[in-house]
């Protein structure tokens, strides 16, 4: 029993982390129709970027803050020099670009930061009873921290003036630049967007497992299982999908080996795409 | 119904298949290898242009089929004594051709990203299994076991040296040249084609495109697994870093780079491939993928044909 509420915990903090780094994912898919195979690695270059300015100022919230500016750079640099141009061709052609910026940026990172794995110290120390284990407050406090920033991006979208535009944009292309709505900047905005929640998730996901190169594509499947089985570009159910993976994972994680866990989450993304491929958590399209 | 190809085709086929089967003899043994590795990851590469080439459907699970190939090599090189060349080939291809026929029966129903995103799936799936069931797969370590002899005809053959491997590569990856190219300017090449042009109307005209799907991606599978097995052989083990998705990047990496539904490209796209590693590996060490990368993704923007792609219409003659 105890065994369970520890694992619906977990779920639920792995959940919100990894909804973090999904909805910048399928908000850069609802609005480009790009499937972004680097998401992962912008994640985990935010970890190291994240790792690095801690090592250098010691302050978490800064590095933090620096980690999403630095990879939302980098991202306005890979939508303007790489993806812009890609605009109109074929949607597997990004993927195919993608994919060759994901393998530059891993490799990049093993030879700026080494093999060995990165500690991200926890901003928040102490732990309280839970059963048995003693539970870190930090798991707490990065649920609610992505809760926030989640929060944040909703009531964005929802308010603001800029927000409404992505919106917008993500409606109908055509017409929002015919009321006048900057397009080629929207998408440039949203890139950066999506690419500094990446960053800030691998910055809160650091102190858990520690920062390593390879944690990137791990997390790009993991992100692609969520965006996938919440419906691609739906902001609500990739958050709702996220928590719903990783409950699962985490549950399956009391009978098997956490490696084959992952298997539970690939049956119920390949079941999805064949029994409701429009997401799991929205209403039958009509 | 298709037009006989020019002389001018079978010409230079037989200049490059000569050439080919020169090469062992001059080449220095590291070269040697070298070579014959072109030849089974172009038939790797190649069994994926059916898919991305001519069907339009990018998989990025051919490391599921290439993998299983090899481990259905090993299944039957470490279980029976003595080792059998023929049975390794018909093992590999009977793990290779399960494999499809799962991944076929559902991946075929989704289209595009959908697709791409089920085979990576489907092959991380088979990953995990391979990766954690250790008592039979032998986990991370894999499994190793001896090369068989060639056998032909019932003759009981020597051993392989690297030359004679090279020649029995040469000639199976021949062979499944043709066989590929006959199957692609077939009727049912030609339907599979159309499915790449335009979907819609293909299923409109009354083909009953899934199934066409099915069996293009069974196809592919098949000849990847083949792969899989000349790979097992050559090196003597089977290890689960083969059914990684990275090999399946690197299948898509060949066909863009030496262009998409011509069957030669993905062997011109893996030799560019292995050789930019070899050269840029020797002073970038495990960095080579960084200009490596940069250079795949200024080929994806703009020579999306790929480097034989000015040849397409000739080579499809």
């Amino acid at each position: 029993m105890d065994q369970i509420v520890i694992q619906t915990i977990n779920g639920l903090v792995n959940g919100m982390v990894l909804a973090v780094v999904a909805s910048g994912l399928t908000l850069i898919f609802g609005i480009m129709d790009i499937v972004n195979f680097a998401h992962g690695d912008l994640m985990m270059l935010g970890a190291f970027v994240g790792a690095t300015v801690l090592g250098i100022t010691g302050n978490f919230w800064l590095a933090l803050f620096v980690a999403a500016i630095v990879i939302a750079m980098l991202g306005v640099l890979l939508q303007v020099t790489t993806l812009r141009p890609l605009i109109g061709r074929d949607p597997l052609t990004t993927i195919l670009a993608t994919f060759g910026i994901s393998l530059v940026l891993q490799k990049y990172a093993l030879w700026q930061w080494g093999p060995t794995v990165r500690k991200i110290s926890e901003p928040v120390s102490g732990q309280f009873a839970l059963f048995h284990l003693q539970y870190p407050w930090y798991r707490v406090a990065t649920a609610i921290l992505a809760g926030l920033i989640i929060g944040g991006l909703w009531l964005f979208l929802k308010y603001g003036k800029y927000g409404i535009w992505i919106r917008a944009t993500t409606q109908d292309r055509v017409m929002a630049q015919a009321m006048g709505i900057p397009v080629p900047l929207v998408h440039t905005a949203v890139f950066a967007i999506g690419s500094a929640m990446a960053a800030a998730s691998g910055v809160l996901f650091g102190p858990f497992a520690g920062v390593t190169q390879t944690m990137g594509s791990d997390f790009t499947l993991r992100a692609f299982i969520v965006v996938v089985v919440g419906g691609m570009g739906n902001l609500g159910g990739s958050i709702l999908a996220a928590i719903f993976v990783s409950l699962i994972e985490a549950y399956a994680a009391l009978v098997v080996s956490p490696a084959q866990a992952v298997i539970v989450s690939f049956v119920v993304l390949v079941l999805t795409m064949l029994f409701r491929p429009t997401g799991l958590f929205v209403p039958t399209p009509k | 119904m298709t037009p006989r190809p020019p002389t001018s085709y079978w010409i230079v086929f037989a200049i490059v298949l000569a050439l080919l089967a020169a090469a062992p003899l001059v080449l220095p043994p590291f070269w040697q290898r070298f070579a014959t590795e072109i030849l089974i990851w172009g038939l790797l590469a190649m069994s994926s242009d059916i898919l991305i080439g001519y069907t339009g459907m990018v998989s990025f699970g051919h490391s599921a089929f290439f993998g299983l190939g090899m481990y259905g090599a090993a299944a039957a090189l470490v279980t029976v004594k003595p080792p059998s060349l023929w049975l390794a080939v018909l093992y590999g291809l009977a793990g290779a051709g399960l494999v499809a026929v799962f991944v076929a029966y559902f991946a075929t129903r989704l289209r595009d990203i959908y697709f791409a995103i089920s085979t990576l799936v489907f092959s991380q799936i088979f990953y995990v299994i391979i990766f954690t069931w250790t008592e039979v797969t032998g986990g991370e370590n894999g499994l190793t076991f001896s090369q068989p002899p060639l056998t032909l005809f019932g003759l009981h053959g020597a051993r392989f040296t690297p030359v004679t491997f090279h020649w029995f590569v040469l000639a199976v990856v021949t062979l499944s040249y043709l066989a590929v190219r006959r199957v692609t300017q077939s009727p049912f090449g030609m339907v599979l084609q159309s499915i790449r042009e335009n979907e819609p109307r293909t299923r409109a005209i009354g083909y009953h495109v899934e199934r066409y799907k099915m069996v293009a991606v069974m196809l592919s599978g098949l000849f990847a697994g083949l792969a899989g097995t000349l790979y097992a052989i050559q090196n003597k083990f089977a290890a689960p870093d083969f059914v990684f998705f990275v090999v399946s990047g690197e299948v898509v990496i060949f066909n863009v780079m030496g262009g998409m539904g011509t069957l030669v490209g993905p062997f011109a796209g893996a030799a560019f491939f292995l050789l930019l590693r070899e050269g840029l590996s020797r002073f970038l060490t495990e960095y080579y993928l960084i200009p490596l990368g940069i250079i795949f993704t200024l080929m994806v923007m703009f020579v999306p044909q790929g480097l034989l792609g000015f040849a397409r219409r000739a080579l499809n003659r």
